[in-house]
């Protein structure tokens, strides 16, 4: 990742902090608040789908032109979506604590969310039960691109078709489009390009030490 | 050649009952279990419980009955055909095959249902429509993958464990369709459903049919 990248990616996500807790809000009821979750957990979601997205632009990269390079970025964007949608779903479990009453209410969100985090998990499983390093990454680069495709039904068209008491659902006092009002907004999309930077950051750290290693091996064999 | 490989597969499958009679008496036992371990109080199955039994009996029996399509086959074979037929037409005629089982596999699941337990539904048209058409879907996307867990160790494990994520999002929009059977709402409630089951189906069989050369090539 360039430097300026870096260095924009911090100073979004000082400023995230900063001003989500410290700036006004639209006081509504229940939220009250925890309306601050938005630049939190909402962020989570968006850049859990940005890395997936890149995952499975490199899985179909690589099935064009098999390299070791582009198994890599794939294998390590999804390790780090892994990291974002835990803290999506952390970061809801806790709002849904103080809103909701419970941690876990079924929502079909978060029920989405926790298999969503199954499909993914079963990608490492799969790389685990192959031995052969060609095979494993054709055939999780296919399973990749197969879960992708399995997973938008699930996270962006049966959540819409059912009633859900999830914020921008239905007639409850959440924020959608409608009342997420400008100051809001302010903070809200900043957040978002932070958060996915960080992922973005993360993952190539991820590939760096990736590239290494297997640098270090080849230098063991000769 | 599309036609052969189909042919092909049935007149196997016939030849050797022993896996077909298996799938049979799997999907009877659990059928019988879920009898048994109601027995005299039949009156406790409200309508979900029910509909919970009828797609866990149906999922697991599916799983296995497609499980064996390519995990079954010995390696010599897979040459064979490799060098005779295209990736499509095995693909295609293996799917046109599992779902003409599965579709055979939930009929008679629903019909042990009924004989075993009751029968809750108010419309019996939909429910054949979603039995069809959620065939229709596990057999396009269970077919890949039990190609892909033949390639791995434990392929066995391998497959419930690939399986599971992609086939629940058919089994949702199933289970609340039969949901609307049940409570015999008006079909116009159910169509958007219906359609959205048709899309999955369409998304997954064409990520399938684009993917398979690639395992296959392995």
């Amino acid at each position: 990742m360039k430097t300026w990248a870096k260095i924009l990616c911090v100073v979004l996500l000082v400023y995230t902090i900063a001003a989500g807790f410290l700036l006004e809000v639209p006081r509504l009821n229940i939220v009250n608040e925890s309306i601050r979750a938005l630049y939190f957990h909402v962020p989570m979601w968006f850049g859990m789908i940005a890395l997936f997205t890149v995952s499975l632009v490199y899985s179909i990269l690589y099935l064009n032109k098999p390299t070791f390079s582009r198994d890599t970025y794939a294998v390590e964007f999804v390790h780090a979506g892994i990291v974002l949608n835990l803290l999506g779903l952390t970061t809801g479990m806790i709002w849904a604590n103080y809103t909701w009453g419970s941690p876990w209410h079924g929502d079909p969100k978060q029920n989405g969310a926790a298999i969503a985090l199954l499909i993914y998990l079963a990608y490492f499983v799969l790389r685990g039960s192959i031995e052969n390093e060609d095979q494993k990454a054709r055939l999780s680069a296919v399973y990749n691109i197969f879960a992708y495709a399995a997973m938008i039904p699930l996270l962006f068209i049966i959540p819409r078709m059912t009633s859900s008491i999830h914020p921008g659902n239905g007639g409850n006092p959440g924020f959608n489009t409608y009342d997420l009002d400008s100051r809001m907004r302010m903070v809200f999309y900043p957040a978002v390009i932070g958060w996915t930077l960080l992922g973005v950051w993360i993952a190539t750290l991820r590939v760096r030490v990736r590239f290494l290693s297997e640098k270090l091996l080849n230098l063991e064999h000769d | 050649m599309l036609l052969h490989l189909f042919l092909k597969e049935l007149t196997l499958e016939l030849r050797r009952k022993s896996v077909i009679s298996g799938l049979a008496l799997y999907l009877f036992s659990t059928a019988f279990i879920c009898y048994l371990s109601f027995s005299l109080k039949q009156n406790q199955i409200t309508p979900l419980v029910w509909s919970a039994l009828f797609w866990v009996t149906i999922l697991f029996s599916v799983i296995n009955t497609v499980a064996k399509s390519f995990i079954g086959e010995k390696k010599g074979r897979e040459i064979y055909y490799y060098s005779i037929a295209s990736p499509a037409a095995i693909l295609i005629s293996k799917m046109i095959y599992n779902f003409l089982l599965i579709t055979i596999l939930s009929f008679t699941g629903w019909l042990l249902f009924v004989i075993l337990l009751k029968n809750p539904l108010a419309d019996q048209t939909l429910f054949a429509i979603t039995l069809l058409l959620s065939a229709l879907g596990f057999s396009t996307s269970l077919t890949m993958l039990s190609a892909l867990a033949a390639k791995a160790n434990h392929s066995n494990i391998l497959m419930a464990v690939l399986s599971f994520p992609v086939v629940i999002s058919v089994l949702l929009i199933a289970i609340k369709i039969t949901k609307n059977c049940i409570d015999g709402l008006d079909r116009s409630i159910s169509y958007p459903d219906l359609l959205t089951l048709l899309a999955i189906n369409c998304v997954v069989a064409a990520a399938s049919y684009l993917l398979f050369p690639y395992i296959w090539r392995s």
